[in-house]
């Protein structure tokens, strides 16, 4: 039972892929291999990053985290949050978990918004494929305009979440 | 590929230190991945399943079809929207958004399209929330939703 609630989301998923089997099999065969293709990336990405969460962990203490990442981290702790982001790493979605034993650690939220959003919008391999297509000049400005719009976001998310729980 | 290169080496580094430290350490920090894997396999087959689904239906013919033939204010509007629910690999993205860019897009749609798309993330919600909670997850990309249509502007107006 407590397996069946756990995964009914997925369940609702495969139910829709049956419906679509039938009503568009063309579309339901383009969706099963899109996410076949994902589902290849996932296995090699997601075991790794895991262990590193444990190794985290494990290894690093609360102080360290909290003084390199923490409130009073100040622009050290933005650039390394934007240098950790910025490494070609994988999808977003394996950055969640590493992101929340982060903040249990004691990294803040400015910090931790802006290594989400570094390693979503302003990933190093990403910006190679955007400057070929888009120019330089185009890369160059999202960039700096992003990583603004990201500290600021980062800042504000801070105080409104802050002042909630105390 | 450089992905997974750069991800495995940085594992073994850490492996190789932290079993040569400390062998009891190092399987506690298996056990905490295996712990933090089970949780997280629910939401990750969610997600893998919405991304199937999604870019069966909106393939890039259907997108460059629904952001390339309006002008205009709609077509950013449009292309936000779609940047916000699509999660595309940017080696099919950029090409994608150079195409319509050729094709007669403006700057600003095509701006709005890559902003929303890096920036926020509907499709992968649900997991962020398992991770970091309904307000965070809301929050950031409520706040990252606003702050791409800022940058798409700034852009669209600095580079016209």
């Amino acid at each position: 039972m407590n397996i069946i609630k756990k995964f009914k989301a997925p369940i609702i998923i495969g139910f829709i892929y049956l419906v679509l089997a039938f009503w568009l099999p063309d579309t339901a065969g383009k969706s099963i291999s899109v996410a076949i293709d994902y589902a290849k990336e996932m296995v090699f990405i997601i075991p790794p990053v895991f262990i590193l969460m444990g190794l985290l962990e494990v290894w690093i203490p609360k102080d360290k985290i909290q003084q390199w990442l923490g409130s009073s981290s100040g622009l050290k702790g933005i650039l390394i949050s934007f240098f950790m982001g910025t490494l070609p790493t994988g999808p977003l979605y394996v950055a969640f978990p590493l992101t929340a034993s982060l903040l249990k650690k004691g990294a803040s939220i400015t910090n931790m918004v802006i290594f989400l959003g570094s390693w979503a919008a302003l990933k190093i391999p990403q910006l190679l494929v955007e400057i070929k297509f888009l120019g330089g000049l185009f890369t160059l400005l999202r960039f700096v305009l992003t990583f603004t719009v990201i500290v600021i976001i980062g800042i504000f998310m801070e105080v409104l979440l802050k002042k909630k729980t105390t | 590929m450089v992905t997974i290169i750069t991800i495995y080496s940085i594992l073994a580094i850490c492996l190789v230190l932290s079993f040569w430290k400390s062998k009891q350490k190092t399987l506690k920090a298996f056990k905490i991945a295996t712990k933090g894997f089970l949780k997280t396999a629910p939401s990750l087959l969610t997600i893998l399943g919405i991304i199937g689904l999604l870019l069966g239906i909106l393939t890039p013919e259907t997108i460059s079809r629904l952001i390339g033939v309006e002008a205009g204010y709609l077509a950013t509007a449009m292309a936000a929207i779609l940047g916000a629910i699509t999660l595309i690999p940017s080696l099919v993205a950029f090409p994608l958004a150079g195409s319509l860019l050729h094709s007669g897009a403006t700057i600003m749609t095509i701006s709005a399209f890559i902003t929303t798309l890096v920036m926020v993330g509907v499709v992968t919600a649900p997991m962020e929330i398992k991770s970091l909670g309904k307000e965070f997850t809301l929050l950031r990309n409520g706040l990252s939703f606003l702050g791409a249509l800022v940058i798409a502007v700034i852009m669209g107006v600095i580079l016209q």
